[in-house]
């Protein structure tokens, strides 16, 4: 770890990392997320002759129909059911036999709660409700996904909903899916997505005083380099490592 | 109010509050008045014995009455969500095994379930490595139940069962020491398959365990189910039906105890599971006696699984033939835990360049998987657990989040406590069977 100073015994305590107190770090993280390079650090010298590899973030693209299996029943059941269908709906992936509904953020809440009424949809379940950061890939970074479960008919599908760092906003489904409660919290947690209407959202897993969104990709590890055997090993995210 | 000298307080927006660092309670509680004053907080946790591990209550109390009941969580995050965007996909089971450490090979198969969805090589993981699997996620729900039952029975006062129900969870966990190098924390089952095959001693070892338990699980009926207190304890307590259970996303024996039959291995199979004979067992009243017996028998139907699928032990590879993902299966057992087994050492060291270098990438770089994301869901003995993995096409995952049936679980407390008394917080709690460490992550 380069900012890391040494002390009494020898042991090096780290600088706290930058993000880690104030919430807003480097534009860029300096390991992997970035895809940069070949072994994602800069300045130890890379002499792969690879250190100006950029990796191209994979686009999504929209599923052709027919989508196959239960996704077509889905769908259309869904467009039948919803009137704003056409406008709520931004994409629809079929990817490794799992359907993906992109959704517009503002939209979420009402979709669900069609999803989870509809005699021909009824996903009574919310499995799980987490984010995903695709930093330097979508320009709406912070993606809220939804696993819901129809328990009547044994199906799965998936919603997601991106939203910009700079107004995370989107409503919560509390009101649909009590479960989603601490989910939620959890996203906000760990992504700082603010749910409206979420009946209490506060961090859970962190400290209630806790500074920044840890779960975000500019948000640093934070590692710590250890002494084995007289060698300085480096914390995880400060050594050379392919991506 | 007599301020003690052992006790500060100060008015909050809440109400009076003390911070008590030792000496006479009498003293610090004398200037307030239970009867007048109505409600007292207390904070049960984090290190109260029976909250299984660093789990906080907040119960607001009118007499032994529980008003408002809240639980206050995260004293054991460890970030290994984050941490596992750091390493390469095969490292990645050694973190998630340390989850929901009752559970490892739970959490491990549904990495692992992920990675090869991810991969596109759920098909061509070999039959003898989905057998293992099989059997050992069994053995693993057998262990994790008498945990279950030992624990909540030592939390309701039979300290008899909790020696019992340790004993034999001792000998399960010496099973997987004997086949993974480890009690717990096992790192067993790898993306592709599993790290190595079953030695002949441990099927022996299984099968001394299969006609002993059923024996021993008598025995637990015999202290228990009879038992006045224990009934009293246990019937029409944090009762939860099966509109609550669903609504609050609680799966597992706690929604099965409600009445739904609702198991993944049955309903939406994975490993092979829909080939196994074994039932669902259910019951109907929700309550912490209907989740006993549930539990108690879903140990009988583990049997009957493993005993299965060691019929159907077949030799064969325990890895994908693909030798880009294969490299975990090369390990043995050696005195210090698992590690390369000398074989392949001798083999990639002495004759084979190209093995060497194969070797090298795999374990440097690791293997590449394709951009996208999945979602798996599997029968934890706590309920669904589900793993959802994103890719960007690195040597890395993008982000693994898991939906951890006891975090999602635990938010039932205060449906099932709240209006109850104090005592059977503590049985209420319990019968969800929460693990912090899988809670928290």
């Amino acid at each position: 770890m380069t900012d890391s100073k040494p002390t009494t015994g020898g042991v090096p305590i780290p600088v706290t990392p930058a993000g880690a107190t104030s919430g807003a770090p480097a534009e860029l993280p300096p390991s992997s997320p970035a895809g940069r390079g070949m072994f994602g650090n800069q300045g130890s010298g890379d002499v792969s002759g690879f250190g100006g590899l950029v990796r191209p973030r994979p686009t999504r693209t929209d599923s052709p129909r027919p989508y196959g299996g239960y996704f077509d029943e889905v769908h259309d059941a869904l467009e039948e059911a919803y009137p704003a269908f056409g406008e709520a709906i931004e994409q629809v992936v079929v990817d490794r036999g799992e359907l993906t509904l992109h959704i517009r953020p503002e939209r979420i809440a009402e979709v669900c709660q069609v999803l989870r009424d509809d005699p021909a949809l009824r996903f009574e379940l919310c499995s799980s409700v987490s984010g995903v950061d695709y930093l330097g890939a979508d320009a709406r970074r912070l993606h809220v996904v939804y696993q819901l479960t129809s328990m009547t008919y044994r199906r799965r599908i998936r919603l997601e909903a991106a939203v910009t760092a700079e107004d995370p906003h989107l409503p919560s489904v509390t009101s649909v899916y009590p479960t989603a409660d601490w989910q939620e919290r959890e996203t906000y947690d760990m992504f700082g997505v603010v749910f409206d209407g979420h009946p209490a959202l506060t961090r859970i897993l962190m400290p209630d005083d806790w500074e920044g969104h840890p779960q975000r990709k500019d948000y640093p590890l934070g590692g710590v380099p250890v002494e084995y055997k007289g060698a300085e090993i480096p914390p995880p995210d400060k050594r050379r490592s392919y991506q | 109010m007599s301020t003690s000298n052992y006790a500060t307080e100060r008015e909050t927006t809440e109400g009076r509050v003390f911070t008590v660092t030792g000496g006479d309670w009498d003293d610090v509680v004398s200037g307030v008045d239970p009867i007048n004053e109505g409600r007292i907080v207390v904070n049960m946790g984090p290190q109260h014995p029976s909250t299984h591990g660093v789990l906080r209550l907040v119960l607001e109390l009118e007499g032994e009455t529980v008003r408002e009941a809240r639980s206050v969580i995260g004293y054991l995050h460890t970030g290994i969500e984050k941490n596992l965007e750091y390493r390469n996909w095969v490292q990645g089971s050694t973190f998630v095994t340390r989850m929901d450490y009752l559970a490892p090979i739970f959490n491990e198969t549904a990495y692992s379930l992920a990675v090869e969805k991810l991969l596109g090589i759920t098909d061509d993981v070999t039959e003898r490595a989905n057998t293992i699997r099989v059997l050992m996620m069994e053995l693993n729900r057998i262990s994790s139940h008498l945990v279950w039952v030992a624990t909540t029975g030592m939390e309701l006062g039979a300290i008899s069962i909790m020696l019992y129900g340790f004993r034999e969870r001792e000998y399960i966990l010496e099973i997987f020491e004997l086949i993974t190098g480890l009690r717990m924390n096992h790192a067993y089952v790898r993306p592709g398959g599993v790290a190595q095959d079953v030695p002949d001693e441990a099927i022996v070892k299984i099968r001394e365990f299969l006609k002993m338990m059923p024996k021993r699980l008598k025995e637990y009926e015999d202290l228990l189910s009879g038992q006045p207190i224990w009934l009293e304890r246990t019937k029409n307590v944090a009762v939860l039906d099966v509109t609550g259970c669903v609504a609050l996303g609680v799966t597992g024996p706690v929604l099965r105890s409600a009445g739904l039959a609702w198991d993944l291995r049955k309903t939406m199979p994975y490993c092979g599971y829909e080939t196994y004979e074994f039932d669902v067992p259910t019951h109907s009243d929700g309550d912490v006696w209907g989740r006993y017996l549930v539990r108690m028998a879903e140990m009988r139907e583990s049997l009957k699984l493993v005993e299965q699928a060691l019929d159907r032990l077949k030799p064969g590879p325990v890895m994908v033939a693909d030798k880009k993902i294969a490299w975990p299966a090369q390990l043995a057992i050696g005195v210090d835990g698992m590690g390369n087994s000398l074989e392949h050492v001798a083999k990639i060291m002495g004759q084979s360049m190209e093995s060497l270098i194969h070797h090298f990438k795999l374990v440097t770089e690791g293997f590449r998987v394709p951009p996208g994301q999945v979602y798996v869901g599997i029968e934890s003995p706590r309920g669904e657990l589900g793993v959802h993995a994103v890719s960007d096409g690195g040597t890395r995952p993008y982000r693994v989040h898991y939906r951890e049936p006891s975090f999602v679980n635990l938010q039932a407390l205060p449906a099932m406590a709240e209006g109850g008394l104090i005592a059977d917080v503590i049985a209420g709690g319990a019968s969800l069977d929460p693990v912090m460490g899988g809670c928290d992550r």
